[in-house]
């Protein structure tokens, strides 16, 4: 490990927003959320330096203080860290923009609410250190970070519905931590360390490993709400604040899935058996199904969107059964598991990015009519021509309509299925995407439909509307760079190592 | 049977009684406590196998997660607790309305 350029980024990632959010706890209201954006301001701009640096280097890494694992802490930024860091970062940006906006109109009512910054820039520490963690436990307590503060900004309205959906959120984060942290503990019991890529090569598949896999994968799967574990998603979602609902669906929900793919990729290629993938699959193929139908079913906006947040979760959980071959087929190129692989990562970035947009412009309509109702959103397009636009486009993203960031993850998710010959997989992607359909146009139907009675939308700020529609425009811009994003992904040593051991793998699990 | 293994698995029982009581239990407070049982067991489990491989001494490893492991979970019980409480005097429920 040792060889990789030492760079001081992976530290700085971690130690800025820290440092940012500490400062902010100084300063009253409005100081507070000048510092906190200024550190938003700070985080985006050095997430963007690293990820040059790893484009120019290649995977590079830090020794926090010098101390050597496994003793100290190593943290290690390759490509698919770099990538993850970058989303979040280019969302989290937006986000932050609509934020300041957001809570100094609310200011005159509320007070600003003041512990959104500190707990943000905290929440994005968390983020950037689990992209960075080398190691099971330091995972784990990365995540323990990110899942208390992504639940105090939940609740942070106060209001009773709110408290009660973060603290089943809470709960059920605590559950899934602690299976993966039982899982973790097995682990390091048969095999005395916990460094991923050591890991990769010293686990041997057995009953241990296979209940390892299993206690840990729950665990995950609780905690980025996979069927039959979303429960909690769609109340608290629905109940928090517009700029949180969209932290929490674009960017929380993705550290479990990221551990969750390189644990599958890295560490547990040897002992994955078929019937695990097609397990996990079925799950994702529910969720996709269930969560569009729930979401075709709700009344009001922000119900519909957390909804639909678990079937577009759903996509990501499908792309587990596509690592592992069927038995008795054999496979001679890598082919499809690239397919499967960055159709998984596209689904990510093209979600944060619509996801985000869609809870922003659904914050701006809240602030105009005081409620969500969808009923109410007729005459939309001559009220608020840029949120129904930002609605559109991110609608037409999450259907994956092309030329959308969600096209390229569904086009991709249907290559990788057809080539790895789990043809089942298809017609499940397809009726996602109708259903998606089904309520984007609902919803399009009623803002293009001439108003009943008139209704009074109050006058809300333009710099808002703008905020959600560039993130809506996020999503369609990130298909230019897809060539080159996705080669610089399989550059990553996570893919190299994970189609070797898959390929490993496949023999293992399947005699 | 070895002294560890007893540990093991109490740890193991332990868990799945923490688990079971999580998605059992109706009142706030019980599906708390079940989640600090069950991050009793995590704990016990880590423990146990530092005791496993000792021949002269225990391995300090798993001691240091468990340290790590039980800041955390007391942080989140507590943050827990905080809600429930908080939720008990805005609208004196004491478990899930709609609970699944």
């Amino acid at each position: 490990m040792t060889e990789l350029p030492i760079s001081p980024y992976p530290a700085l990632l971690v130690g800025l927003p820290i440092l940012m959010a500490t400062l902010s706890l100084f300063f009253r209201t409005r100081g507070e959320a000048l510092v906190g954006l200024i550190g938003a301001l700070l985080t985006t701009g050095l997430a963007i330096m690293a990820f040059v640096e790893v484009v120019q280097r290649g995977a590079v890494i830090h020794i926090l203080g010098g101390w050597e694992p496994p003793l100290g802490i190593l943290l290690r930024m390759d490509p698919l860290a770099a990538v993850f860091i970058g989303m979040t970062a280019l969302v989290g940006v937006f986000i932050s923009l609509y934020a300041w906006r957001y809570f100094r109109a609310l200011e005159t009512t509320t007070g600003g609410l003041p512990l959104f910054w500190p707990l943000w820039l905290f929440l994005w520490a968390g983020l950037n250190g689990l992209f960075l963690s080398n190691d099971l436990f330091n995972l784990f307590v990365t995540i323990e970070v990110i899942g208390i503060c992504a639940v105090a900004l939940a609740v942070l309205s106060g209001k009773s519905t709110a408290l009660s959906a973060g603290l089943r959120y809470l709960l059920a984060a605590i559950t899934g931590s602690m299976a993966y942290l039982f899982g973790v503990a097995l682990i390091y019991g048969s095999t005395g360390t916990l460094d991923l890529g050591l890991l990769g090569q010293v686990l041997e598949p057995g009953t241990t490993t296979t209940f390892a896999l299993l206690v840990i994968t729950l665990g995950l799967m609780i905690k980025m709400a996979g069927f039959p574990f979303h429960f909690w998603l769609p109340p608290a979602h629905s109940s928090a604040l517009a700029p949180v609902s969209a932290l929490l669906s674009a960017l929380v929900v993705k550290g479990a899935f990221y551990i969750l793919l390189r644990l599958w990729m890295e560490v547990f290629g040897v002992s994955l058996t078929y019937a695990a993938g097609q397990f996990i699959g079925i799950a994702g193929a529910i969720a996709v199904i269930w969560g569009s139908w729930q979401a075709f079913m709700q009344t009001s906006l922000k119900l519909i969107v957390a909804h639909s947040s678990v079937a577009q979760l759903g996509y990501l959980l499908m792309v587990f059964p596509l690592l592992i071959l069927a038995p008795g087929v054999t496979a001679d190129s890598a082919d499809w598991l690239s397919s499967a692989w960055t159709a998984g990562i596209y689904q990510v970035i093209s979600h944060a990015f619509a996801k985000a947009s869609f809870f922003l412009s659904a914050g701006i309509i809240i602030m105009a009519l005081g409620h969500d109702r969808i009923e109410s959103l007729r005459d939309l397009v001559g009220h608020m021509r840029i949120t129904a636009m930002a609605i559109g486009i991110a609608g037409v993203s999450l259907i994956g309509l092309p030329p959308s960031g969600g096209f390229m993850a569904k086009w991709m998710l249907l290559k990788g299925i057809f080539l790895s010959g789990q043809w089942w997989w298809a017609p499940v992607v397809l009726a996602g995407s109708l259903l998606t359909a089904g309520y984007v146009f609902m919803l399009l139907r009623l803002a293009f439909a001439p108003a009943r009675e008139k209704e009074p939308f109050r006058p809300v700020p333009k710099s808002l509307e703008v905020f959600a529609l560039l993130l809506a425009l996020g999503s369609f811009l990130i298909v230019f760079p897809a060539d080159s994003l996705i080669q610089f992904l399989e550059s990553s040593e996570v893919f190299g190592t994970g189609v070797e051991s898959i390929l490993k793998g496949g023999v293992h699990g399947n005699n | 049977m070895e002294i560890y293994q007893i540990y093991s698995l109490t740890s193991a029982i332990l868990f799945v009684i923490g688990l079971g009581g999580v998605f059992a239990a109706r009142h706030f407070i019980k599906k708390i406590i079940a989640t600090i049982i069950m991050g009793g067991g995590v704990f016990l489990c880590f423990v146990s196998f530092a005791q496993r491989d000792a021949l002269t001494f225990a391995d300090p490893v798993p001691h240091a997660l468990v340290i790590t492991g039980i800041v955390v979970a007391v942080a989140s019980a507590a943050f827990a607790l905080a809600l429930a409480r908080r939720i008990y005097q805005l609208t004196g429920e004491e478990s899930f309305t709609n609970d699944k």
